[in-house]
């Protein structure tokens, strides 16, 4: 196994990018088959014969039982084919009692008469044409027993909270004791909602047989995993099913699992012997999937007159369903970001008979840093000393809690490029100064920070006789930039042309990778794809300087260089089509791989960014509006600017969501949520977002990965929305710590000044 | 959604004859709000007759002064309207302050004034609505109603209408005109179409059944400044908390009622010589709230001031 001494000693054509296709920014690979609607996603993906169409019936209670079934009426609607509950539904897997992210194990659809959260998929109706099925879905009749749902105000089961299992509080020095001593302090709590992921596409699938063969098309973030998972809630060899995701709508956690359509296609299709597509609609996507669940979150802070934090505690209360184990980690980011000796971290999670909690975009810093990001601004307030100052005062030398050095550590860096490029200088630090007309315009700062990951992954490259390589893998492209990035990977490694680069991926057929999530996606997959690239390199050079034939016979394959499809020694070269025409006019493959090195979890390394806001509030209406966003980014090598900043950028304006407008209100008599639509479920819209920019400092962190490369997807978010809070008081001098901030909350401290 | 059967109406007097005389059927233009609440269960229709491409989507002169606006113009064709941006800049302001561009294409004058209710209670087949299933409970009255009305609600319903345009045209004091199920035409103001929920929120017009709406009739502008005011959470694409229309001497709010509500209370205050917070203080006597949604009465009570003030200052500049 390597280490991270071979990473960082290891030159590799990533590292050296002679041809500079890293870092440049590539347009996206499948660009034109999206913008054009010829990129088919799962539900479009046309089958070898026609589809039967699958609608999914919910359920309308939170927390019971099925009690009659009457399926009479909708199996006597036109074209319905099949309708199936728990009686009738066929024996699949059983469930673990309980799932984790990387286990493949059995997600049996319509397992039981037992309801767990309302919208539970509990029916579903087959029919020749989707309207028939819909049609005939509204026929089924389910009679429910009601056992008045521990559903579901959260903060009325707070006592209930629990140590999530295998976890404790991590505590370092006396944090009471030094919290008590502290001159200054800062002792507060902040609410976040329930969230959805709301991709835009909803989860669906389309699936055939072929025999004892299913193929399926569906849209998850990991191909692996649900190729299995799938196999075994089958009863079926991992084998008998080939799993694609070529193309997927956004992902951002909620598809790192999958769901009913998956499971209820594939039985469907092959009962009936035609291919079967389902589809989530968008209400069901917003309680039949995942969600981020809410968050308490008490941050206590002590400090010096001079700025030095002393104590520091975030204890995270949040919630997962009966039988999840999903914990919001919103306390963990803070155990690495600034120093005191004094610390105290940890979480209590309650089960509700509320829908199933999971992993959404940066779950744990999204949440946690809208309450520790606030805090510090509260507190430089009392200090009196500037926010971004107190950060840089309370900037540790090595990892506060494991005291492993930082791999790279460049949050300085971010945060005093930023507040020059913003213009920070020309903030007043008492709120309510600033007046445009009706607006009290404020501006604010917030840290970032994301933990980076690398996992086992696997690649292979193809090169043919027209020099064209391609790239394998089972990996995904949740709109991420996959595609684009292995291309520039394979382009720069193999010294090829852009456009000489295929790249298949979202297959199970092809070399396993984790998939995309909490940002290990880049760098995992490209990884893998860099060794198998080299590999490749070290083939081909073998074969020229094997080969009589070759201008290269006879040289030192170390020596062989790639360079715009032309392979060479020195001044002896040839067209790398030339060379794999005469040896392997079928083509050439090698594998590549790459594992965590030995001794990785030697280093502390994290992403790291600083956020910069200007909000104009209304005065009047208490409305809030974006007026200029910056963030500024430390994130390893950045293989393609575009794509890089794209995510960025589009994390923060995800921030700007959790600050101002995101939510899913939990309505406790029914345990449902309220807003089920993107009408009421409000994320920013064009007009939300002012002047916004993501810049990326030049980095590389070589312990990270053999590239010194780290992730973006999930940087971005975190700390955006406490940057907007902030900013929020400086225009207007309140503060409130339940979000989202909408106008409501605002008007009545406005109204109160 | 359920199957149902369509036909195209060939003119005015095809399509009310053909709603008189078929059971459960609708008009559809845009379709827009229609076909969301067919997909969602809310309406099952046995039978659509498409009016949109009836000729009724002309704005034209009246004798009179003012503009009739065909009540299949489209919202984005009525607000883009020369004549009505430079005579009636309110009703311009309303309509792009609306749904989205996409929608407003779509959309058509007489729909716009016949959606429906944005109230989630409503929306969600499986909670008890008077609205949508008379007679099975108010969900909204203890449950998450921070959006409902704080004028003219009942114990049965607190939804509010969701329209922007209605708030403009009511303060236009806008004409609707119609044709009935017997091929009559008619002509009734249009702050007289919605009704107040009472006990049969269902009803929410003065329409009767199989009545089509063919054109609204602005009277000529009125003196003095328009403005149109909406509050809500996201710039675009959002609901409102609460909007105001100012015409001159006419002030109409959205989103507090089940019908766009004309504050005649503050105009009359105005009127007498009251400042803006004392009118909107007679106003507000008369409202109330429900739960969640007391923050509109504090935000009318703001609002409205601001919009008027910034309505004479626009007249002033006319």
């Amino acid at each position: 196994m390597s280490s991270v001494i071979d990473w960082e000693s290891t030159s590799n054509p990533v590292k050296e990018n002679r041809a500079g296709n890293i870092g440049k920014a590539v347009d996206r690979y499948e660009g034109p088959l999206k913008v054009t609607g010829t990129a088919p996603y799962a539900y479009e993906v046309e089958p070898p014969s026609p589809p039967a169409y699958g609608v999914m019936v919910s359920a309308p209670i939170a927390r019971g039982r099925i009690t009659a079934v009457d399926t009479a009426a909708a199996e006597a609607a036109p074209g319905v084919m099949l309708v199936w509950t728990y009686m009738n539904a066929p024996a699949q897997g059983p469930r673990p009692e309980r799932y984790d992210f990387f286990t493949p194990s059995p997600r049996p659809a319509l397992e039981s008469d037992r309801v767990y959260y309302f919208g539970q998929q509990v029916a579903v109706v087959v029919a020749d044409t989707l309207e028939n099925a819909q049609a005939a879905a509204t026929l089924v009749k389910l009679s429910y027993q009601d056992d008045a749902a521990k559903a579901v105000t959260f903060h009325d089961h707070f006592d209930e909270g629990v140590q999530p299992p295998g976890e404790s509080d991590v505590e370092i020095g006396d944090f009471e004791k030094a919290f008590a001593a502290a001159p200054v302090t800062v002792d507060d709590v902040w609410r976040t909602p329930l969230q959805n992921h709301c991709q835009m596409e909803p989860c669906a699938t389309t699936a055939w047989w072929d025999g004892d063969q299913l193929t399926v098309h569906t849209s998850v973030q990991m191909v692996r995993f649900a190729q299995n998972s799938l196999a075994e809630t089958l009863m079926l060899p991992h084998k008998s099913v080939r799993l694609l995701t070529r193309y997927v709508g956004g992902g951002f956690g909620g598809k790192g699992s999958f769901y009913e359509d998956l499971v209820l296609a594939s039985l469907a299709a092959r009962e009936l012997g035609r291919p079967v597509k389902v589809a989530f609609t968008r209400q069901q996507m917003m309680h039949g999937t995942v969600h981020r669940p809410a968050t308490d979150v008490r941050v206590r802070l002590g400090a010096t007159p001079d700025g030095r934090l002393t104590a520091m505690s975030l204890m995270t209360t949040t919630h997962c369903d009966r039988r999840g184990n999903f914990t919001e980690h919103a306390s963990n980011f803070a155990r690495s970001l600034y120093a005191a000796p004094n610390r105290l971290t940890g979480h209590r999670l309650v089960r509700l008979d509320l829908p199933v909690a999971s992993a959404m975009r940066a779950p744990g810093e999204a949440s946690g840093t809208l309450s520790l990001e606030v805090a510090m601004d509260e507190l430089a307030e009392k200090l009196g000393i500037d926010p971004v100052e107190l950060r840089i005062l309370n900037e540790p030398e090595s990892d506060p809690e494991t005291g492993k050095p930082f791999s790279i550590r460049q949050l300085v860096r971010c945060m005093r490029e930023g507040a020059q490029l913003f213009g920070w200088d020309r903030r007043l630090p008492t709120p309510g100064q600033v007046r445009d007309g009706r607006w009290l315009v404020g501006m604010g700062m917030a840290a970032a920070i994301r933990g980076n990951f690398l996992l086992p992954a696997k690649a292979s490259f193809t090169v043919d006789a027209d020099g064209v390589i391609t790239v394998k893998q089972g990996m995904t492209d949740i709109g991420t930039g996959t595609y684009t990035v292995l291309a520039q990977i394979a382009a720069e490694t193999l010294g090829v042309p852009l456009g000489d680069v295929r790249v298949e991926i979202g297959d199970s057929e092809l070399p396993p990778a984790p998939g995309s999530g909490g940002q290990f996606g880049a760098a995992t997959a490209g990884s893998a794809a860099l060794d198998a690239g080299m590999n490749l390199r070290k083939a081909i050079a073998e074969i020229a300087v094997n080969d009589p034939a070759s201008p290269l016979s006879g040289g030192d394959a170390a020596q062989v260089t790639f360079q715009d499809g032309v392979i060479a020694i020195a001044n002896r070269s040839e067209r790398l089509s030339e060379l794999i025409r005469r040896n392997r006019p079928d083509g050439l493959t090698a594998d590549g791989e790459v594992r965590p090195a030995a001794d990785a979890s030697k280093w502390s390394s994290h992403t790291y960014g600083a956020h910069y806001v200007e909000v104009g509030v209304d005065t009047i209406t208490g409305e809030v509006r974006t007026r200029r966003m910056l963030g500024v980014f430390a994130a390893g090598r950045i293989l393609n600017w575009k794509t890089a900043r794209s995510q960025l950028t589009g994390g923060m304006i995800w921030g700007v969501a959790s600050a101002l407008t995101e939510g899913n209100a939990v309505d406790p008599r029914y345990g449902s949520l309220i807003n089920q639509d993107l009408a009421s479920y409000l994320v920013p819209v064009q007009a939300d977002i002012g002047e916004l920019d993501a810049i990326m400092l030049d980095e590389v962190d070589d312990k990270a990965n053999p590239m010194g490369i780290k992730g973006v997807g999930e940087l971005g978010i975190s700390g955006a929305g406490a940057a907007v809070a902030n900013a929020i008081y400086n225009a207007c001098g309140v503060r409130v710590r339940d979000y989202p901030i909408t106008p409501d909350k605002l008007l009545a401290a406005l109204t109160a000044i | 959604m359920r199957a149902f059967t369509y036909e195209r109406a060939a003119d005015a007097q095809a399509a009310v004859k053909a709603a008189a005389e078929t059971p459960n059927a609708k008009f559809i233009a845009g379709g827009t709000n229609l076909l969301d609440l067919m997909k969602l269960e809310i309406e099952h229709p046995a039978h659509l007759i498409d009016v949109a491409r009836l000729p009724l989507a002309a704005i034209e002169e009246t004798p009179e002064g003012g503009l009739r606006i065909g009540a299949m113009a489209t919202n984005s064709h009525v607000a883009a309207d020369a004549r009505v941006r430079a005579r009636y800049p309110v009703l311009t302001q309303a309509i792009v302050a609306g749904g989205s561009g996409q929608l407003r294409n779509k959309a058509t004058t007489g729909g716009n004034l016949l959606q429906r209710t944005r109230c989630a209670y409503f929306y969600d087949t499986t909670k008890p609505c008077n609205k949508r299933a008379p007679g099975s409970g108010c969900g909204a009255l203890e449950g998450l109603n921070r959006n409902s009305a704080i004028f003219g609600a009942s114990h049965a319903c607190i939804a509010t209408h969701p329209s922007d345009m209605a708030v403009a045209l009511v303060a236009l004091d806008a004409t609707v005109e119609t044709l009935s199920p017997s091929g009559a035409a008619r002509s009734f103001p249009l702050m007289e179409l919605h009704r107040l929920p009472g006990e049969t929120p269902d009803i929410e017009t003065h329409l009767v059944p199989g009545e089509l709406i063919t054109a609204v009739v602005l009277p000529p502008a009125p003196e003095g400044g328009q403005m149109y005011r909406k509050v809500r959470d996201r710039a675009s694409y959002a609901a409102g908390l609460a909007s105001v229309a100012v015409a001159g001497g006419r002030i109409a709010l959205g989103a507090v009622a089940h019908k766009p509500w004309r504050a005649a209370d503050a105009e009359a205050a105005l009127a007498s010589g009251a400042s803006a917070d004392e009118a909107i203080g007679r106003e507000l006597e008369g409202a109330g709230e429900n739960g969640r949604n007391g923050f509109k009465i504090n935000l009318v009570r703001r609002l409205v001031p601001a919009a008027l003030a910034e309505a004479r200052e626009q007249g002033r500049g006319a």
